[in-house]
């Protein structure tokens, strides 16, 4: 099995649903607790597992970021390509008028572990704690054997691991281990939870060894597309594009002056 | 999954773990919510799948409760100021429940023997003002109200007085069959799930949609269409689209012959009494013109061909024309052209014609059929549905302008022109709606010592005879109400009673009650003069507004003024309902209401409000309260839910009802409907038949059930109002040509005679009309983001990190021309002061306009916050900049900087002009002292570590490690 998620970004809204749905769930999980420091106090933050950005590009395929809330420390030094990735052509990209202002787009882009499947994040790991599981392909740390070194984090392009402060050892994204197989659950609830919590279902899990399963046909009908491959780590997780919305029919025009039309109307016999 | 399952541990110990339903309350949505407990501890809250509302999702808030009920901003005892000391000194002494009680009790008692309306009862989020509402009018006070003032009067108003149901919690688009959405002026709020929900619909099935807003953030940033309106021409834009249906003969003239009073008569006399109101037979029927007998008739009848356009002499002389000829004549004049709107909104006038062309299209030429059996109003049977898949929604970008009811009405024109209400694929209603038009409701009036009032404070006036008025024209709500300053004040105006009451205008006050409402801080305008309005005293030391009770769960701003604060449960904690008599939870094909019940256990001295305001209205001998011997009839709030009946067979909840539990919408009380609901995952839901789900204002068999189960009066048609025969009335009495109340000063004459347009119309927001435009050239805006949006009441832990400091977004081009680098600090002024704010740039805003996230800011120590979070040091208000009165203009007397038609608070016309701060000029400004911790309140942690077990780690094997080389 390859497990993993499918983001579509033609929905997302960037509502921070699923962050918050993980970090409630995960909190009391397998990876938990996930602390937070200056909770009430200045400049809050804590570990999470997964982090919403929200992004501007334009023609000019620059981005800008508008909300980005992730720690600096672990967010990764590459960058990706979200112009290729959140607009298929010029035409998706939209101006506010006549000031100059380049025709652009917002695209909200949530972000966790990829999965990878060549994985430095486990390579580099000295004690053995961060690994891959064989059996569905999940990427998972120990929590017992990490000794919190942050080497797996520096790893990361992705910046989808953090170091927990609290606790000194790192956490990342499960897939929900303890949810997808847990048989006390009812089978529609074996899922993340992201995927159970997202208000707008542009989060699909699933098996990407599958040809049959939902990830693997919407990767194929959407062209869904892997973040930054061109590093080689083989991430599982794709990102389906926005969709291309075509010219829709519009009534034809007839060429009367409006004004002309004023006393012009014909009753037509309509039995009320 | 089912492999791998001996491989892994126990990771939950579920036969620890509880598992309940209840209802969220993280914002206004109230979604269904599956909660599983551990301890006494919150494990896990999801949505509920079954629930009609969120379908089994949850948003970012909804997900975030656990920080809401572990808040350190929770209040834990009854706080009354310690006397000597100063209001907003913050200085309170915990009392109990019965002191509290006791000083309440003594003081209510006496207004309401004395003077009822010295009783100012507001409350904010409120979502149980049945309960409110009727409380209020036990007392005998008709200074009621709830925020819909401040929030979407504007939009309930305009839809009932158009429509008979509206936008949000009275209709919704119809999501899985519209091909075409238009979204106007939804600043990331109401509502949040279902939004969401029925967008992925739309985008799964291709339909189009398109964003009309100024800003390009959340939803709109997957529109396949974003229209960067100017805020508050949103009117003209809508209008402008109507000129281009009307120029191609492109609406539904079926449609509104049948299901509206488009061909209704009008009398054309301007200048003399009657002008502008309908023709009518000596039975008081509006007539039409009958093409099949060419003559006038009555229009409410069945066998007649109406003329939809025609100018006729009436029998008595006088000339009459049909609405639509009048509609016609208004909207094709150049005015409305795309050319000139584009002038004032900003939309290039060709998407302006194109988008009208699109939806006629979509409406006319993509109309879809539903095969069902219904029987129209007239008795008719019918073997269709026709849809004109079109559909809208608008909010609060709409509601907040001073032109938002005509604007409104604007849009639901442009929707009734395309024959897309509550038909397949167009705007559905949700019940209790379609009303009546307007519901046949009007607000009291009449008060009197130790007696209930006639009827609910609240109502809709359709003349000047039902406005709350004494003989001299002089307002009797202290908000002012059903006056001529805001005549169809259907919400009242909470932005206006503190205002009001201090200034002793229109009189003075003794009491002012407050529930869930943060008026010393985000949810009034003006705030910081707010603030020092709630410290003024008169001449004998005595505090112009003597007396100010609170009700809140947590340490707010509004906590910090208040003399009694009477501290209320989480949401987590408490029975409450979502009852229909109020603001139903319903889907268009469903009626459906809810409840909470507890989840948690409450480990402090709290008590929910709505078990105190029942236990109050016992103690202040509310008739409705007491039994014949003068008992208390009620020993809790629940058995008031259970045992109250408005009317014979309708309570609170409409599930469930009969001694047996075995009937629905209407039946007697039943002593188990408490258990019926928890059993049912605390909803219920009453599905539609097939044939009562479209066309429900001329639905008879969907008009039957409604009546039965009360939500309408009568099974008449519901004529929708294209033409507002209540607002010439009160044009008429603007003009002086009523026969009634009329106002006497020159303010009032011009606002009534402008504003009352019978049709919608658009005008420039008020403010504009007073500043100079030139100097305060941007449109300054607000929106809540959605993982904070209406989740007013504490300062989440984990959304606070989402969140804590807002910017001051502002053009990416205007900026660099201005010299304003990004992440600057600049000066944000209006003519009613100025503040200090950190400015974005960013490509996705309209030239014009800047816009920043709302009540991020909040003042230092208040919420649990310590006294250097962002929210007090680097956020701001936009409030300060936002009077709650309309610039002076000579010789006009202040007046409420309010839509002039329903008084819905005019907090988006804000106009400001930037300049860069000085070099070391940052932070922002104005400050505010700290708020002094409550007793007992320890310091919030420095750190969380949240988990209801002891984690179970999932161990890697050293084998692995040692045989699976990098893997």
């Amino acid at each position: 099995m390859k497990l993993g998620l499918v983001i579509d970004l033609d929905t997302c809204v960037g509502c921070h649903a699923c962050a918050t749905a993980c970090k409630q769930w995960n909190t009391s999980g397998t990876i938990g607790p996930l602390s937070d420091q200056s909770p009430y106090g200045q400049d809050p933050n804590g570990s999470w597992l997964n982090r919403i950005r929200t992004f501007e590009v334009n023609q000019a395929n620059t981005s800008t970021a508008l909300v980005d809330n992730s720690k600096s420390a672990s967010c990764g030094s590459h960058t990706f390509d979200l112009h290729a990735l959140a607009t298929q052509g010029e035409s998706a990209l939209a101006g506010v008028g006549s000031n100059g202002s380049p025709a652009s787009k917002t695209v909200h882009m949530p972000m966790s572990c990829m999965q990878c499947e060549e994985a430095d994040c486990v390579t580099v790991c000295p004690t053995g704690a961060s690994y891959k599981r064989e059996e569905d392909g999940i990427v998972l740390v120990d929590q017992d054997k990490c000794m919190g070194c942050n080497l797996c984090s520096w790893a990361c392009p992705y910046g989808a691991r953090e170091l927990d402060e609290e606790q000194g050892v790192m956490k990342k994204c499960t897939l929900c281990v303890d949810r997808i197989y847990d048989q006390n659950l009812p089978e529609s609830e074996r899922k993340p939870a992201c995927v159970l919590s997202c208000p707008t279902s542009s989060r699909v899990f699933g098996d990407f060894d599958d040809p049959t399963s939902e990830v693997s046909k919407l990767t194929v009908e959407r062209a869904g597309q892997a973040l930054m491959p061109e590093l080689g780590y083989k991430p599982t997780n794709r990102y389906l594009p926005p969709r291309e919305k075509g010219e829709v029919a519009a009534m034809v025009k007839t060429n009367e002056p409006a004004l002309s039309k004023l006393k012009k109307w014909a009753n037509r016999m309509i039995a009320r | 999954m089912n492999h791998q399952i001996d491989s892994l541990p126990e990771f939950e110990n579920h036969a620890e773990q509880e598992t309940k339903f209840t209802t969220c309350y993280m914002c206004a949505c109230r979604c269904g919510i599956k909660v599983t407990t551990e301890g006494n501890e919150v494990r896990f809250i999801q949505g509920n799948p079954n629930h009609p509302i969120n379908k089994g999702v949850l948003c970012a808030k909804g997900n975030s409760g656990i920080m809401k009920q572990r808040s350190p901003a929770k209040l834990s005892k009854p706080l009354l100021r310690k006397p000597g000391t100063e209001r907003g000194a913050g200085e309170f002494e915990e009392i109990s429940w019965d002191e509290a009680l006791d000083i309440l009790t003594k003081r209510l008692k006496n207004i309401r023997a004395t003077d009822p309306k010295k009783l100012a009862f507001f409350t904010g989020r409120d979502q149980m003002q049945a309960l409110t509402g009727f409380w209020a009018s036990q007392f005998g006070t008709i200074n009621w109200a709830a925020h819909g003032g401040f929030c979407s009067v504007n939009m309930a108003a305009a839809g009932l007085y158009t429509t008979g149901h509206s936008f949000w919690e009275f209709g919704d688009p119809d999501w899985g069959l519209t091909k075409y959405f238009m979204m106007w002026g939804v600043a990331e709020d109401h509502a949040s799930n279902p939004i969401k929900i029925g967008l992925k619909k739309l985008k799964e099935r291709g339909a189009k949609f398109v964003a009309v807003n100024p800003v390009r953030t959340g939803y709109q940033a997957i529109a396949d269409e974003w229209i960067a309106v100017r805020p508050g021409t949103d009117g003209m834009l809508a209008l402008a689209m109507v000129h281009v249906l009307l120029q191609h003969d492109l609406f539904d003239d079926e449609f509104l012959v049948r299901y509206t009073n488009s061909p209704r008569l009008v009398v054309n006399t301007p200048g003399q009494v009657g002008d502008g109101l309908f023709l009518r037979n000596g039975d008081c029927q509006p007539l039409v013109y009958d093409q099949q007998s060419n003559a006038f008739v009555d229009g409410n009848r069945v066998d007649i061909s109406p003329a939809l356009f025609g100018d006729y002499t009436a029998p008595d002389g006088r000339p009459v024309r049909t609405v639509m000829s009048m509609l016609a004549d208004k909207y094709l004049v150049d005015e409305y052209s795309p050319k000139k709107a584009s002038k004032i909104c900003g939309v290039p006038a060709d998407t302006i014609e194109r988008l009208a062309l699109e939806i006629a299209h979509v409406a006319f030429k993509e109309s879809i059929t539903i095969d069902c059996e219904w029987t129209d109003w007239a008795g008719r049977k019918q073997t269709q549905f026709i849809g004109r898949p079109v559909s809208m929604h608008a909010m609060r970008g709409i509601s907040a302008h001073s032109n938002g009811f005509q604007t409104c009405r604007a849009i639901h024109l442009l929707q009734v022109m395309l024959g897309t209400i509550d038909c397949p694929g167009g705007h559905l209603a949700k019940p209790p709606f379609p009303k009546h038009i307007p519901p046949n409701l009007k607000p009291a009036r009449d008060m009197a010592p130790n007696t209930p009032l006639s009827s609910a404070p609240l109502g809709f006036p359709t003349a000047p005879e039902d406005l709350c008025i004494d003989g001299d024209g002089k307002p009797l709500r202290i908000d002012k109400a059903y006056s001529w300053d805001a005549p169809i004040a259907a919400h009242g105006l909470m932005h206006m009673v503190i205002s009001n009451a201090v200034k002793g205008d229109p009189y003075e006050i003794d009491t002012l009650m407050l529930f869930m409402a943060n008026m010393a801080w985000n949810s009034s305008m003006n705030t910081a003069n707010t603030m020092a309005m709630l410290r003024e005293k008169k001449e004998d030391g005595e505090y112009k507004i003597p007396f100010i009770v609170n009700s809140d769960a947590f340490h707010s701003e509004m906590v910090n003024y208040s003399d009694l604060v009477l501290p209320d449960t989480t949401f987590l904690e408490r029975f409450d309902t979502i009852s229909m008599l109020d603001r139903p939870i319903s889907e268009p094909d469903a009626a459906c209401d809810s409840i909470r019940q507890p989840i948690i256990e409450i480990d402090r001295d709290v008590r929910s409000w709505q078990e105190v305001l029942v236990d109050l209205a016992g103690r202040l001998d509310f008739p409705a309260f007491k039994t014949e011997q003068g008992g208390n009839k009620y020993e809790s709030y629940k058995d008031f839910i259970i045992n109250y009946e408005r009317a014979p067979g309708i309570g609170f909840l409409a599930g469930w009802r009969g001694k047996d539990g075995d009937q629905h919408l209407c039946g007697e009380p039943n002593p188990k409907q408490w258990d019926a609901y928890i059993a049912n995952e605390c909803f219920f839901e009453y599905k539609l038949e097939p044939g009562q789900r479209y066309y429900r204002h001329a639905n008879k068999d969907y008009l039957e059930l409604a009546k039965k189960a009360h939500w309408v009066g009568s099974t008449d048609q519901i004529l929708i109002e294209v033409y507002s025969e209540p607002l010439q009335k009160f044009r008429l009495a603007g003009q002086g040509l009523y026969d009634g109340p009329m106002p006497n000063n020159e303010q009032h004459k011009k606002r009534l005679t402008e504003h009352f347009d019978p049709l919608p119309y658009f005008y420039m927001p008020l403010e504009q009309q007073r500043i100079d435009k030139s100097e305060y050239r941007f449109h300054a805006v607000t929106q809540r983001p959605m993982f904070m949006y209406h989740s007013w009441d504490s300062q989440n832990a984990w959304l606070r990190q989402i969140t804590s400091q807002n910017y001051l977004y502002m053009n990416r081009q205007e900026c660099l021309g201005m010299g304003i680098a990004d992440e600057s600090w600049v000066w944000v002024e209006s003519h009613n002061g100025k503040i200090r704010a950190q400015v974005k740039h960013m490509d996705g805003v309209e030239s014009n306009t800047v816009w920043t996230w709302n009540a991020i800011a909040k003042a230092p120590g208040a919420w649990g916050l310590e006294k250097n979070a962002n929210e007090s040091k680097d956020a701001f208000l936009l409030n300060h900049l936002i009077s709650e009165l309309l610039p002076p203009k000579q010789s006009f007397a202040d007046i409420t900087n309010s839509d002039p038609v329903t008084g819905q608070a005019a907090w988006y016309d804000l106009c400001v002009k930037i300049t860069p701060a000085a070099d070391g000029e940052t932070g922002a400004w104005p400050q505010f002292e700290q708020v002094q911790p409550l007793p007992n309140q320890g310091p919030s942690p420095k750190e969380i570590s949240y988990t209801t077990h002891e984690n179970v780690n999932l161990k890697r094997s050293f084998k692995d490690i040692l045989t699976r080389g990098k893997k």
